[in-house]
């Protein structure tokens, strides 16, 4: 057996309420870190993951204190530790890539100077020996052209890079162990997936141990050999990561997977009902009662301990895990009834082009085109009454710009957009009447910034009441109730603000501001990239139930090609603005695709240890899409030379109905990708 | 932190619980409730001492001229034989009123014209924010100056000036916080559903930017109060005989070294009236969970 670097022995932290009352965020936590491997912790947000990891630093945050426990790096308790011991031991011995680690660093700084400014502080190094060391972190970071990389400043890398450079600085003082907290979110799919293979790569050649905090157990599966699995401050579930994601004998680890949208499977997830209890809110028995499939009598009085399972190595915190055992968690989806679309357009983007360029004032007079590469050129889709057509790409591919100017709050460059087959949609909001605005409504990706912090639910859900039907009085506090129910929510919601709610609760109330305009078509801007997996799940299956109930038409964009792939009928694939791909979802996702698709398929992380990302193209990010040729020119693993770069590539069609935009003849793709 | 319990059992609050909440969380910290309560105890002085007054504030007697305090003139007399202790309590109500009155104006013309410039942003919040700082980089001191030697110093010349100096500094901050406030996607749902903008700028921006332009229109009160005092000190504010702490303190200072109680009288009343401002600001920004570290550029 290996020996443990950090050992946590009932470690508790808790605060003091307003009123005084002690309230724990993290409860009797037990746990090692072995010496060589890597723990994934997860958990949805707020069950008290990063804390445990910042308290495996020796860090506390301020207002927060220990109430009980030990927190042990090589027999070393940190949390006895003073500042000056700690600083010996952080970033020495134990590094922190902290969320968003790439963004954080120092703007006017060069590259190189940051990591020699790490490395000064955390090494003996001499000058010469650093400069050396610089380069051997960059390489080993795979980042291209070390030395013309320490030049560069932060904003001149992209993103990935960023994060390398990031991963960089935390090995300068060659740790025994590397905490991350949520290193790749944020980031694209393809670059995400680079990053986890770089990390995999780092631990086994030095031996780190790691500690990878995350809620995405996609990324959880690809790097981790142990998971633990924590809910309301607790671990409920701890072993190998196969184990732990192949038969999860937790009730909760086991919804959570079934919450996960997934490339194999059609339809949409089972979703978890309820969500976690707060901190100082949980009852006396099983933190997961409320919202367990397995429970009895028993889980509600009584507090389940976490029980070693030597025979599957396995801890678990549940009365009933037996009962779990047995079960596969073999999947099926709830299939959501492919319906046929009937062709009744409703919206057509004809020849789309939408730029960000200010233009000069000379040739906005003499209406001269100065901006011949504008952000998004050529979009090209009719849109169906009823369906949900998605649009997906990296970020900078100009979904949101094409919602956008859908909304009506960007002007079109070219092109047009006609809104029930004969009105056309003028790019400016001045000047749409009051009935096409209804008609369209936007949902966006963050509820914390879309809901007014100072305005209660009821005023929120009244504005559109009040704009678009003039309601009042009884009529619109009825109607407010209506909509709530429309959403599952109870009407005593009305009188809670935003922060009262929930993350599910809050998109809720925008899903249901969005319906309150009786809307045609609901634009939806990742609105779900900003929830936890089971609440994701969740507000799926509310907005596929809402269709269903009124005919509602989506335009859905996202970066997450499975969710996208449960909740669409139809799939447009974009990047850098223009279209490469367009089809029915379950064809878009099969072979042949565009070779833009198939990268993407490809970066998907899939909950699951066996299955591998395909990394296929680099993960650079490019500035502008180039002049001339295809769009995808520049990363493209299969490009066939000059053609592609010279010439805009002709629109193919396969057998399954999906349009694919590239040189390279249909049928030799399905070839090669077969 | 919150006890989310707490949080979730709130209920939606009539804009008088809520003031009530402000004040009674700005008074469960020591200094929050120590400047409360020396500006309460100003303001009760500045309506009440008239009544009380033991002495005529303008009854000039030479035979009591500089006397020492005593039982009889508890903080002495001054050059004039006047009642220190009289003079001194009805000594901030001018400068209370003027400024109090100025701060509205400086509220008034710098939240509009702050919530303007962040509105429309461009070249037109360039240009307005140009002619502002120009405006007010003149110093302000010979402004007021030049202002009050054209117009008089009446009340209705010093309040809308002062009112003008000190707006500057809410000006920037409303619109910083204007700025803030419409890069957000509730601001960009409003106008997508096709909102008007005076209503977007009345339910969606003004509730929250209201209360980081109250906190610095208080902290401005307490800068106008000592710009006020200045003035007076300088014989441009209040006229004699009216008794004022900064022309008081002018009037008494080259007697500092034999008649000291002249001169502390009217700046302890001064300086305690500043502090307690400036506390309740700090206070009031506190509950309002504003921080005054990022949010004040000036
Ligand atoms: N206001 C703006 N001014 C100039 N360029 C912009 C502006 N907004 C977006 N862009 C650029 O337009 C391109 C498309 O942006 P858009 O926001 O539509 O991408 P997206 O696909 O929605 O990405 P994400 O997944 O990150 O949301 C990007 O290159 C972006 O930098
Ligand atoms: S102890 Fe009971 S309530 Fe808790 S997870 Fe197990 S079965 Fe569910
Ligand atoms: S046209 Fe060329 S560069 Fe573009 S996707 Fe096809 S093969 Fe790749
Ligand atoms: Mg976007």
């Amino acid at each position: 057996m290996k020996t443990n670097i950090q050992e946590i022995k009932d470690l508790s932290i808790g605060f003091k309420s307003q009123k005084g009352k002690q309230i724990s965020i993290l409860r009797n936590i037990t746990t090692n870190i072995r010496k060589g491997e890597t723990v994934g912790i997860v958990g949805e947000s707020g069950s008290g993951k990063s804390t445990l990891a910042l308290a495996m630093m020796g860090y506390i945050k301020q207002g927060l204190f220990t109430t009980g426990g030990e927190c042990l790096f090589k027999s070393q308790n940190l949390l006895s530790l003073n500042n000056k011991e700690l600083e010996d031991i952080r970033g020495r011995k134990i590094a922190m890539i902290p969320q968003n680690a790439g963004q954080a660093l120092t703007p006017n700084l060069k590259i190189g100077y940051q990591i020699e400014e790490a490395l000064k502080l955390h090494t003996d190094y001499s000058k010469g020996e650093r400069e050396q060391k610089i380069s051997e972190l960059l390489n080993q970071v795979r980042l291209p052209s070390p030395k013309i990389m320490a030049l560069r400043y932060p904003h001149e890398l992209s993103g990935g890079q960023q994060q390398r450079v990031a991963v960089a600085m935390a090995l300068a003082g060659n740790p025994e162990l590397l905490l991350l907290d949520e290193p790749t979110t944020g980031l694209d799919v393809t670059t995400q997936a680079h990053v986890l293979e770089l990390l995999k790569d780092i631990a086994k050649d030095t031996g780190t141990s790691m500690v990878y905090v995350s809620h995405d157990l996609g990324a959880i599966a690809q790097v981790c050999d142990r998971v633990i699995v924590m809910y309301a401050g607790e671990i409920v579930l701890e072993g190998p990561v196969r184990k732990i994601l192949k038969e999860p004998i937790h009730p909760y680890t086991y919804g959570l997977l079934k919450s996960i949208p997934k490339l194999s499977l059609i339809g949409l997830p089972d979703s978890m009902p309820g969500s976690q209890p707060q901190p100082g809110n949980i009852g006396n028995g099983c933190s997961f009662y409320n919202r367990c499939n397995f429970s009895n009598d028993e889980c509600k009085v009584n507090v389940p301990k976490l029980e070693y399972l030597s025979e599957m190595d396995t801890s678990v915190r549940c009365f009933n895990h037996s009962e779990l055992i047995s079960k596969t968690s073999e999947q099926k989806m709830k299939n959501h009834s492919q319906k046929k679309i009937t062709i009744d357009e409703i919206l057509d983007l004809k020849d789309v082009s939408i730029s960000y360029a200010k233009q000069g004032i000379i040739d906005q007079f003499l209406n001269k085109v100065t901006d011949t590469n504008p952000t998004v050129k050529d979009i090209n889709i009719n849109i169906n009454k009823g369906e949900t057509i998605s649009l997906v790409g990296e970020s900078g591919s100009g979904k949101s710009t094409i919602l956008k100017s859908i909304a009506g709050l960007l002007k079109t460059k070219d092109g047009h957009i006609k809104f029930d087959k004969e009105k056309l949609l003028s790019g400016d909001l001045k000047k749409r009447n009051s009935e096409d605005l209804r008609s369209i409504q936007l949902i966006f990706q963050n509820p914390d910034e879309s809901l007014n912090p100072n305005h209660t639910v009821e005023q929120i859900l009244s504005q559109p009441l009040k704009l678009y039907f003039g309601l009042t009085g009884s009529k619109l506090k009825e109607s407010i109730v209506e909509l709530l129910e429309k959403v599952r929510l109870g009407a005593f919601y009305m009188s809670r603000y935003p922060r009262q709610l929930s993350g599910g609760e809050k998109q809720r109330i925008a899903v249901a501001r969005a319906f309150a305009a009786r809307p045609d078509i609901i634009l939806c801007d990742e609105v779900t990239s900003a929830l936890d997996v089971s609440v994701q799940a969740a507000v799926l299956d509310l907005l596929h139930k809402l269709k269903e109930e009124l005919g509602t038409t989506y335009i859905f964009v996202s970066h997450d090609l499975a969710v996208v792939k449960a909740i669409s009928d139809r799939v447009a694939v974009l990047y850098q603005g223009r279209l490469c791909e367009i089809g029915p979802s379950k064809d878009v996702y099969q072979f042949p695709s565009h070779p833009y698709t198939e990268v993407l398929i490809g970066a998907v992380l899939e909950p699951d240890p066996d299955i591998k990302p395909k990394l296929v193209a680099e993960d650079i990010v490019e500035e502008k899409p180039p002049e001339i040729g295809c769009s995808f020119q520049g990363r493209c693993p299969r490009i066939i030379g000059d053609k592609c770069r010279n010439e805009t590539p002709p629109w193919q069609f396969g057998d399954n109905g999906n349009a694919i935009r590239c040189h390279i003849d249909i049928e030799e793709l399905k070839i090669q990708q077969s | 932190m919150e006890n989310s319990k707490d949080i979730f059992n709130e209920k939606p609050k009539s804009s008088f619980a809520k003031a009530f909440d402000v004040i009674s969380t700005m008074a469960s910290k020591p200094s929050g409730f120590i400047g409360l309560a020396i500006l309460v105890f100003h303001i009760i002085l500045a309506i009440t001492s008239p009544w009380f007054a033991p002495y005529d504030y303008k009854a000039i007697n030479p035979s009591l001229m500089l006397n020492a305090p005593s039982s009889e003139f508890w903080f002495g007399t001054d050059s004039l034989g006047r009642d220190v202790f009289t003079r001194t309590i009805l000594g901030g109500r001018t400068a209370l009123t003027i400024t109090f009155f100025g701060s509205i104006i400086a509220l008034l013309w710098g939240g509009l014209l702050g919530i303007f410039c962040g509105l429309v942003g461009g070249r037109i919040d360039d240009i307005v924010m140009r002619i502002v700082d120009a405006f007010l980089s003149i110093p302000w001191i010979l402004a007021m100056l030049l202002i009050v030697s054209l117009l008089g110093t009446t009340t209705e010349v010093l309040i809308p000036a002062l009112g003008f100096f000190y707006g500057k500094g809410i000006v920037r901050v409303a619109r910083a916080a204007t700025h803030d406030v419409i890069a957000k996607d509730f601001i960009v749902s409003a106008k997508a559903r096709g909102h008007s903008n005076l209503s977007i700028i009345w339910n969606e921006i003004l509730p929250n930017v209201r209360d980081a332009i109250l906190v610095e229109g208080a902290m401005r009160w307490s800068w106008m109060l000592l710009g006020f005092s200045s003035l007076s000190f300088l014989g441009f504010g209040v006229s004699p005989p009216t008794p004022d702490w900064g022309l008081m303190i002018s009037n008494a200072r080259g007697l500092m070294s034999f008649a000291w109680w002249a001169v502390i009288a009217p700046i302890v009343g001064l300086s305690s009236l500043i502090i307690g401002i400036n506390l309740t600001a700090d206070a009031f920004a506190k509950a309002l969970g504003i921080d005054r570290s990022t949010k004040a550029p000036v």
